[in-house]
């Protein structure tokens, strides 16, 4: 049996690559994409310990996280054309208008 | 090597070949596929932890919707690998950042080492699951008992993301169209000028 830390290190691995895709990456859709791999890691992490403590809960939680999950993208994606089409990029460093 | 482990370690490599692989691609395509290859990579960790419905869910719902949904966009965008992204970021910026998240991902590690005692014989060894643990049957009576708030609140949610999305993505030349009680008005006056 394999013990629950290695899935908790397989998460956390996930969740540090998103973040550094989050801070390396220019294309904001590329961006978008590390952020639902974090979310993702956290789903993870949730269904161990919800297979550890032997309750459904965590698969419940995971549930509405992936709801949030499709909401976030349709509007984060709503925005992106928005923007690609006021700036006509998608260069993350392009949307520095309210930048001081 | 029980079989157990050989699936745990082929799928974990897979999750974080595609993840680095999904960060480094200039093909943003590419790189949507590299996290469909994770997030299936992903679904069989779940499916390994009993979580059998959830795993359906995380392929259905996201690589079939969400990241369909990227694709499209990528598509509609016209993006191609050549986009200018401008010049690369000095080399000590790109060091900052991988140094940041080296260390978020070992703070992290520390934390569930320590934090949570799963060294522990009672915690950290996982004891056969009850019968049909993680079945729809299961899920859906918490869903509907015990986090029935949030589930009735998600629906707000989606109608909000629907609307939020609409509104966002549509064209300025809807808007500046006049609307159909605007040009009654407009008659209206004409009429009464004439």
């Amino acid at each position: 049996m394999v013990p629950i830390s290695a899935y908790l290190i397989v998460a956390v691995a996930l969740f540090g690559i998103g973040v550094l895709g989050v801070m390396i990456s220019r294309n904001i859709i590329i961006m978008m994409m590390s952020v639902e791999l974090m979310l993702n890691s956290a789903n993870l992490v949730l269904i161990a310990f919800s297979r550890v403590l032997n309750v459904v809960d965590g698969h419940a939680i995971v549930f509405l996280v992936l709801t949030i999950a499709a909401a976030e993208a349709a509007v984060g994606l709503a925005m992106v054309i928005l923007l690609y089409r006021n700036r006509d990029t998608i260069n993350i460093d392009r949307f520095n208008i309210l930048k001081w | 090597m029980n079989l157990d482990l050989i699936i745990f370690v082929v799928s974990a490599i897979v999750a974080i070949f595609g993840a680095s692989m999904m960060i480094f691609q200039r093909n943003p395509i590419a790189s949507v596929l590299f996290l469909i290859l994770s997030l299936v990579a992903q679904a069989v960790l779940y499916i390994q932890l009993s979580a059998l419905f959830m795993g359906a869910m995380l392929i259905i719902v996201y690589s079939g919707a969400i990241l369909v949904l990227f694709l499209f966009v990528i598509m509609m965008l016209n993006l191609r690998a050549s986009e200018d992204l401008g010049a690369p970021s000095s080399p000590i910026s790109k060091t900052v950042k991988y140094l940041i998240s080296f260390l978020m991902f070992v703070e992290l590690v520390f934390i569930f080492k320590g934090g949570t005692g799963l060294d522990s014989a009672a915690v950290g060894i996982m004891s056969t699951p009850p019968d049909n643990f993680g079945s729809i049957e299961q899920i859906a009576e918490l869903l509907f008992t015990r986090y029935l708030y949030p589930f009735e609140l998600t629906s707000i949610l989606l109608l909000a993301a629907i609307v939020g999305a609409v509104i966002i993505a549509r064209r300025d030349s809807v808007e500046d169209a006049p609307t159909a009680t605007e040009t009654n008005e407009q008659q209206a006056i004409d009429e009464v000028q004439n």
